[in-house]
């Protein structure tokens, strides 16, 4: 893929080769190579079943949990090889934001940014936990309204808010990539578009890889796009280019809604 | 009359036919709290939690002076709280451990061994417990005592505990595991710090209903505590149960008017229980 805007070195990750296969016979994500630019927003579309999150999910290794699930091929981070190293420490720099809200519902909003620091065993003190809960509402637009309730269950937030709280929780960890599997499917029109706001403001200090079944958002929010087909990587590159002009007929016949 | 009257007819004579025989289901336990309570009742007194239970000497003294009998059941309210506690304290985290690993290690043959022997504890009789803790537990210790008859009751609760943990971790969402190891935890923390406290209001109803349900136990009791007429707190002496008190006084006649009374301390404790559980599901519910 011809690309002079993004350079090699501005690249944070890169995947060589990976597959992903459920079952022996069949591979979900076939032989896919990819750059991921550093601090921008790089967004996978692809009709249902297409190995979107399946590829998200080889990122941080959460396939793992899973028996009988193969992952082959390499992912480097930052030059460290992904597949190697512990997959804690994978996940403490590779944070993730799931498809429905899902704040740990017997903790409180500040416990629940929290959650990263302690189940990784860590006990900032008091007022470094002050400033992480802080900063880290901040960043999602959350303080203002919930900095009176820091003590009350996540739960009882609305569902916008409470996928705030879970960008926030992946936040406070500081990661270097955040991995985002439909964050707004689950969520009205304006709590989306507050999350894309949200977003597009994020990438200053953090890499963001969104699965989106919505192509507008990916239009709106995204500098870098994949198309996937059928578990493979049909196309990528500048979302400009990839919409404005699709150079496979695939991706062409998904944007005009001939395919989904 | 059309096909639509029919029907409506039809379906009316069914719902009536449901709210009357789900009402039926409901009118022994309302039968047995009331005769329980009317004839229970009058025999309540301070000095039934208070003091032990009465000889048969005193009681048929009190009988034939016509006076109510002296005397309570405090020898076997000490008994059945020690012998909970013994028990609770051992079998609930035991059982909590075994349960969690039930849910967490799903499919593997080690995990179908032990869930399948759960299956057949939770179904042995009781007596037949109560024999083997006597041949495994009083005959070793020369002796009845507080401890076998404990031993007996956690082999009891055992199973019970293992179900509903293993139940009530597998009914978390699975979003909840992948959130806690995607932020890098590790399993054991994953496990201790979210899994379980988010399963803590189920877990809890299983454990009250467990204690609700050997708290009732006479059978593997009498094998292995024995009973004691004396208010004993040495666990290593034989003691007595509320339970094995209401078998006593049913065998007794000249006791036969505590018979209610210890019936109704009894259920009123095990109702207790149940109700607290279905308060504590339901505060604890995740939404």
């Amino acid at each position: 893929m011809e690309n002079p805007i993004i350079q090699t070195n501005t690249n944070i990750l890169s995947i060589k080769d990976l597959c992903v296969a459920y079952t022996a016979d069949h591979l979900s994500v076939s032989h896919v190579n990819v750059e991921i630019p550093r601090n921008q927003i790089t967004a996978i579309m692809g009709p249902s079943g297409c190995g979107k999150s399946t590829l998200l999910r080889a990122i941080n290794r959460m396939h793992e949990l899973y028996r009988g699930i193969q992952v082959s091929g390499q992912m480097l981070l930052d030059g460290h090889d992904l597949m190697s190293m512990d997959p804690i420490k994978v996940r403490r720099q590779v944070g993730m934001v799931f498809q429905r809200p899902n704040p740990f519902p017997t903790m409180s909003i500040a416990d629940n940014v929290m959650a990263g620091y302690m189940l990784n065993g860590l006990h900032p003190d008091k007022q470094q936990r002050n400033q992480i809960v802080e900063r880290s509402l901040r960043s999602v637009g959350l303080w203002d309204e919930v900095k009176d309730s820091l003590t009350k269950k996540g739960t009882f937030l609305s569902g916008g808010q409470q996928q705030r709280l879970c960008i926030a929780r992946a936040l406070a960890l500081q990661p270097q990539i955040i991995l985002m599997d439909e964050p707004t499917s689950a969520l009205d029109p304006i709590a989306t578009s507050t999350i894309e706001n949200l977003l597009t403001e994020l990438q200053r200090d953090v890499t963001i890889i969104i699965v989106t079944h919505n192509m507008g958002q990916a239009r709106r929010i995204s500098q870098k796009s994949l198309f996937m087909y059928l578990g493979e990587l049909v196309e990528c590159g500048p979302t400009e280019t990839l919409f404005s002009n699709p150079s496979h007929p695939h991706t062409a016949s998904y944007l005009s809604g001939h395919i989904g | 009359m059309d096909t639509t009257t029919f029907r409506i007819i039809k379906s009316r004579c069914l719902h009536y036919a449901i709210v009357f025989f789900s009402a039926l289901t409901a009118v022994p336990l309302v039968a047995i709290l009331g005769k329980v309570a009317v004839e229970g009742f009058h025999n309540i007194s301070f000095q039934f939690f208070t003091q032990p239970e009465p000889t048969s000497y005193q009681a048929l003294i009190a009988n034939s002076q016509g006076t109510s009998i002296p005397g309570g059941i405090a020898n076997g309210l000490v008994g059945t709280l020690l012998m909970l506690l013994m028990s609770s304290a051992i079998a609930i985290p035991l059982g909590i451990f075994c349960g969690t690993y039930l849910a967490e290690k799903r499919g593997t043959v080690y995990t179908r061994i032990v869930s399948y022997i759960t299956d057949v504890l939770q179904g042995t009789p009781s007596i037949i417990l109560g024999v083997i803790v006597y041949a495994w537990v009083v005959v070793p210790m020369k002796g009845y005592s507080a401890i076998a008859g404990s031993v007996a009751l956690i082999i009891m609760m055992l199973p019970l505990i293992i179900r509903s943990t293993e139940e009530s971790l597998k009914m978390l969402p699975s979003s909840l595991k992948e959130a806690s190891l995607a932020l890098g935890g590790s399993y054991d923390r994953m496990v201790i710090r979210v899994l379980i406290p988010s399963a803590f209001g189920q877990i809890f109803t299983g454990v009250l209903l467990a204690i609700s349900r050997i708290a009732g136990e006479t059978a593997p009791i009498t094998f292995t505590a024995l009973g004691s007429a004396i208010i004993q707190w040495d666990v290593t002496q034989p003691m007595s149960n509320v339970p094995l008190l209401i078998w006593q006084f049913y065998n007794n006649p000249a006791l036969q008017s505590m018979l209610w009374s210890a019936s109704l301390v009894l259920l009123a404790f095990v109702l207790a229980l149940n109700i607290s559980s279905k308060l504590i599901s339901r505060k604890w519910k995740i939404q």
